[in-house]
């Protein structure tokens, strides 16, 4: 006894207490920033080098849908582009994830397209299922952090379930591959409604760096409603948590 | 005579022209190769086949784990073809190449006993192989019966079927269909032009490895462009890879407390494991170390504030760690659910060809990091950790005793790159690389033994790539692993492999 009394008293209090302002380290890669004065020059420099070609060839701006955050264009281009360490970047809007030059405003949920039920009906308590389809095993492992004993989303009732017959909706992870298709579709209708769907990360978003492959096959994606967008590679436990407290409200 | 079978190399060579490549008959490659693998001190890194619009031509590549090389055989083989001699018949570790090699390419084999789907990728040869038609195993009788799992799983984590025959509360046979996470990743790589596009789908082949196969790729384009790492870098990269294996061996842990419902165990460790990722993402900004392995040089150089932060995270993690692992392991309601259960034998471990961790709980030595040391590893000489007994208690202990290994390396090589620190230089992702050449990169990721190997044309363009992850090796040993347990043993004995479904399925 004595020694667990010894762990726990080293192991302390790990719990986030304020999930809307935890500071995380400066390298973190999340809402990017364009200066507004980005010449055409430096636009096709970094549009031609960006490996996701996330960056907007004739504007400059950087849809974080696709974005890889790699960091390349922010490393050539320092002082015009850089990646602040603002982990708030899911939106409702897929447009909203597109970051303009010279625009510096947070990314935020429109509430007039949050449906009335979500907030009803899930604001206590939301299950979700996770469906990876083609996941790197990242952004699973970070949705699954989001339950963790620093993370504890669950304090606010929500949390991942084992059955889709339990929950309240589905997040999906990876660039839907072709293979995973048909299971993606059973799993979501498996779900009582009303429900909603999330896609953490940019593979789940677009594809990522492997849109285009004819491995994947997206037809779920165009053909549902999306409730909520998390860009990240991976998803940061951060982003998921705040996306999901936006839509439900909290 | 023998040497003109066979060219040698070592890990991390420069590239060979494939021209010095001898191609035998396919009976001398079948005799050589065989005969190479009834020794146990070598084993195949990868066996596949390219497609070279007029002929198939085949590489095989076997290591020496004693002398520390690596032989490459290989033989042609028109369209058109006669089915070939299994190799898996005399070697059953060669079972997932030939399968591999059959489905995409629609190859036969003859004597191949289990010539069934791998991943069914999107180019297979056999269009009517299909997800919802996997040949399982059946056994006919009216006491057994079968339970089906998957693709999705109770868990937040990636998609796969297992399908197990029971008998009663008993697992008579599992067997594993895989393919549902294929989103065709060797293709993206040979026809991706851009050399950071590589780099990115090299880091997300299997994201919990990030730093594992991100190093494969940066050293195997290293190798085709002929340039040799600096020592600062090398020893950097062997930092980020120590780490990862930190990071995921107290992950395992504290998910192999929670499949035994033992609570103080699993959230400390959670805990552990999101500091050490923390201080990944303060170097690199990224808690996968994505964005930091790149061939020719660094975005994120080792600087003293960070090596100073590591040094002080690991003191305290490998304190901690080994206090609560010093409980876990003592207590009879863990070892209860852990000792003698999942069992892989040491011959199981060598047939299946076991690699990495998988291996090492057996008793076998497959490390490559001591056998075909890489960047800084040929300088430093690390003592692998061997356990015996192949249960699920092995494969915890030995997460254990290598966190504490890994702790002390890390200590070492940051006492090292003190010493050497240089100029950084920036990754190049402009390399000339050496044209009609074949190039091999072996790292050791946490899960064991990684390989990537490039083909390039008359113009240096890379025309082939290919991947392996150990998962592909270490699926089988979990199918064995579960034969006579309880079913309901099933979740702790797939939780102490933690293999990977996409590094699998590509």
């Amino acid at each position: 006894m004595i020694k667990e009394i010894k762990i726990l008293s080293d192991h302390g209090r790990q719990y986030i207490a304020d999930l809307r302002h935890q500071p995380v380290a400066q390298r973190f890669r999340g809402r990017p920033v364009i200066a507004a004065g980005i010449e055409a020059e430096e636009i096709s420099k970094v549009s031609a080098l960006c490996p996701v070609s996330a960056i907007d060839g004739r504007t400059g701006a950087i849809d974080m849908g696709r974005c890889a955050f790699c960091n390349e264009c922010a490393l050539i281009l320092p002082g015009t582009i850089s990646f602040t360490n603002d982990y708030r970047i899911a939106a409702n809007r897929r447009e909203h994830l597109v970051v303009n030059p010279g625009v510096e405003k947070p990314v935020r949920l429109d509430d007039q397209m949050i449906r009335k039920e979500i907030k009803h009906y899930f604001r206590r308590s939301l299950k979700l299922r996770q469906v990876s389809a083609g996941g790197d095993n990242s952004c699973e492992m970070e949705l699954g952090a989001t339950g963790n004993v620093n993370f504890d989303f669950g304090r606010y009732g929500v949390e991942f379930v084992a059955s889709p017959r339990h929950s309240d909706g589905i997040v999906i992870t990876g660039p839907v591959t072709e293979n995973m298709a048909e299971a993606l579709e059973i799993c979501y209708d498996a779900v009582p409604s009303p429900k909603i769907i999330v896609l953490a990360g940019t593979d789940a978003i677009s594809g990522g760096i492997f849109a285009g492959s004819p491995a994947l096959n997206r037809s779920f994606i165009d053909n549902h409603t999306i409730d909520l967008y998390v860009p990240g590679n991976p998803v940061h436990p951060l982003s998921f948590i705040n996306g999901i407290m936006d839509l439900l409200g909290l | 005579m023998s040497n003109q079978r066979y060219i040698e190399v070592r890990n991390g060579s420069p590239a060979i022209p494939v021209g010095e490549i001898p191609v035998l008959s396919y009976d001398l490659f079948h005799e050589e190769v065989c005969g190479l693998l009834k020794s146990e001190a070598n084993h195949c890194l990868s066996y596949h086949c390219v497609d070279l619009q007029s002929v198939y031509r085949f590489f095989c590549f076997i290591a020496d784990d004693a002398a520390g090389t690596i032989r490459i055989l290989s033989h042609e083989m028109k369209k058109d073809g006669a089915p070939l001699r299994s190799l898996t018949e005399v070697i059953p570790s060669m079972h997932i190449f030939e399968r591999e090699i059959h489905e995409s390419h629609g190859i036969g084999f003859t004597g191949h006993p289990w010539l069934k789907p791998v991943r069914y990728p999107h180019d297979r040869a056999d269009r009517s192989s299909a997800m919802d038609n996997y040949p399982f195993y059946e056994i006919e009788s009216e006491e057994l019966h079968e339970v089906g799992v998957g693709p999705i799983h109770a868990g937040v984590i990636e998609p796969g079927h297992f399908r197990f025959i029971c008998n009663g509360e008993k697992v008579l046979h599992l067997e594993i269909q895989l393919g549902y996470q294929h989103r065709g990743t060797e293709k993206l790589m040979a026809e991706k032009e851009g050399a950071l596009q590589r780099c990115i789908i090299a880091e997300n082949i299997a994201g919990d490895t990030a730093a594992g196969h991100g190093l494969a790729h940066a050293q195997l384009i290293e190798s085709l462009a002929s340039v040799e790492p600096d020592e600062a870098l090398q020893i950097e990269r062997c930092i980020a890879l120590e780490m990862e294996r930190i990071a995921v061996h107290i992950g395992d842990t504290a998910a192999l407390c929670g499949d035994v419902a033992y609570q103080l165990g699993q959230v400390t460790c959670e805990a552990l494991r999101t500091m050490v990722i923390n201080t990944t993402q303060l170097w690199c900004g990224n808690r996968f170390s994505k964005g930091l392995m790149r061939p020719g040089g660094t975005n994120y150089p080792l600087t003293e504030e960070i090596s100073g932060e590591i040094l002080k995270i690991m003191a305290e993690v490998e304190k901690r760690f080994s206090d609560v692992t010093g409980l876990i392991y003592t207590l009879p309601s863990v070892l209860g659910r852990m000792e003698d259960i999942g069992t892989v034998t040491r011959q199981q471990a060598a047939e299946t060809g076991a690699l990495g961790m998988a291996a090492r709980t057996c008793g076998i030595m497959r490390d490559i990091r001591k056998t075909h040391p890489f960047q800084y590893f040929r300088k430093y000489e690390i003592t692998p950790v061997i356990q015996e007994q192949g249960d699920v208690l092995a494969r915890g202990t030995l997460r254990a005793q290598e966190v504490k290994e890994s702790v002390k390396i890390i200590r070492h090589l940051l006492h090292e790159w003190k010493e050497t620190r240089g100029t950084a230089k920036k990754p190049v992702y402009d390399y000339r690389l050496q044209p009609e050449s074949l190039a091999i990169s072996v790292t050791e990721g946490w899960r064991g033994e990684i390989c990537h190997i490039a083909l390039t044309d008359s113009s240096g363009k890379i025309i082939h790539y290919k991947i392996k992850d150990p998962s592909v090796h270490n699926w089988m040993s979990l199918a064995l692993a579960v034969r006579n347990q309880e079913i309901s043993d099933f979740p702790v004995c797939n939780k102490s492999f933690n293999l990977s479904y996409c590094g699998h399925d590509l």
